[in-house]
């Protein structure tokens, strides 16, 4: 087995684990942190095949360097949308966070204040 | 672990050994209870993917990983984590179901990929590029990468601008 193909595994392998994460963990930051794996798997995967590729050269390492940052981005958005979550509900369980899948007419009553706003 | 022939040189124990920590750290963080456990043993596994990013010869990229990864992301997350409560985690009702299910469904994922990776032909191994890594991801990013480097630049600002007008809104005020 080369190099190569024990990148490809290992990634492969990180990526099934976050996978596993974030469809089971009911924990918001859990799931943040299992997406952010995810990500990592993918950018190990790019960096094996800037280094072992059949055309090696520096172009997956700068996508995975884009590809780092976008995660960034979306890490702290993520918290964000997270505390803000966590005021009106207090609660970080994914599971509870179904307004949109609700029917209009089951809306609590904590909800209606807000219609109107932005 | 036989069929594998398998080659001891010192970089692929290197590999070995980093890869054996990402593994532990990603498992030990999918089956902790609590989350600052799992958010440690995550920037475990992400500083042994820099170790990883070293021994491709991605010297700046491990450089960023840390930075950014365990020190930007994994700060962030507990930050999140201080700021939300976790009493109560733990204590619901287990899904056998659902874990199950899952866990299925991401061993297939892992087994097609496994197969897909095994019968597949990689090109013959080359040796490293020559030179200073970091100097020549500098010449490339602000030459031919010069826009989108800009571009993310910009997004970057206006996430992180997005993130503080979302989260910092007082109580009562309407969202």
């Amino acid at each position: 087995m080369s190099m190569l193909a024990s990148c490809l595994t290992l990634a492969a392998a990180l990526f099934c684990i976050g996978l596993y994460g974030v469809l089971t963990k009911r924990n918001a930051i859990v799931v943040l942190l299992s997406i952010e794996l995810m990500l990592n798997a993918a950018n190990l995967n790019l960096i094996a095949f800037s280094r072992y590729g059949a055309v090696p050269s520096l172009t997956g390492q700068l996508f995975s360097l884009f590809s780092m940052t976008v995660a960034a981005a979306e890490a702290a958005v993520g918290i964000a949308v997270l505390i803000v979550l966590y005021r009106r509900r207090a609660t970080v369980n994914v599971d509870e966070f179904d307004e949109l899948s609700r029917q209009p007419a089951h809306h609590r009553s904590a909800d209606d204040h807000d219609r109107g706003g932005r | 672990m036989i069929p594998f022939n398998l080659d001891w040189s010192g970089e692929f124990f290197a590999f070995f050994l980093l890869a054996v920590c990402a593994i532990a750290g990603a498992v030990l963080a999918a089956s902790f209870t609590k989350v600052v456990h799992t958010a440690l043993a995550m920037a475990f596994t992400f500083v042994s993917l820099a170790g990883l990013f070293v021994l491709l010869h991605a010297e700046f990229v491990a450089f960023v990983q840390v930075l950014l990864y365990v020190g930007a992301v994994t700060i962030l997350m507990i930050f999140g984590i201080m700021m939300t409560k976790h009493q109560d985690e733990g204590k619901e009702a287990a899904r056998p179901l659902l874990e199950t299910l899952a866990a299925v469904g991401c061993l297939c994922l892992f087994g097609i990929l496994f197969f897909a990776i095994r019968s597949s032909g990689f090109p013959a191994e080359v040796p490293p590029p020559e030179g200073d890594n970091t100097l020549a991801v500098g010449k490339e990013l602000f030459t031919t990468y010069a826009i989108p480097f800009e571009l993310v630049s910009v997004l970057l600002t206006v996430a992180f601008v997005g993130a503080v007008a979302l989260a910092k809104r007082e109580e009562g005020e309407d969202i």
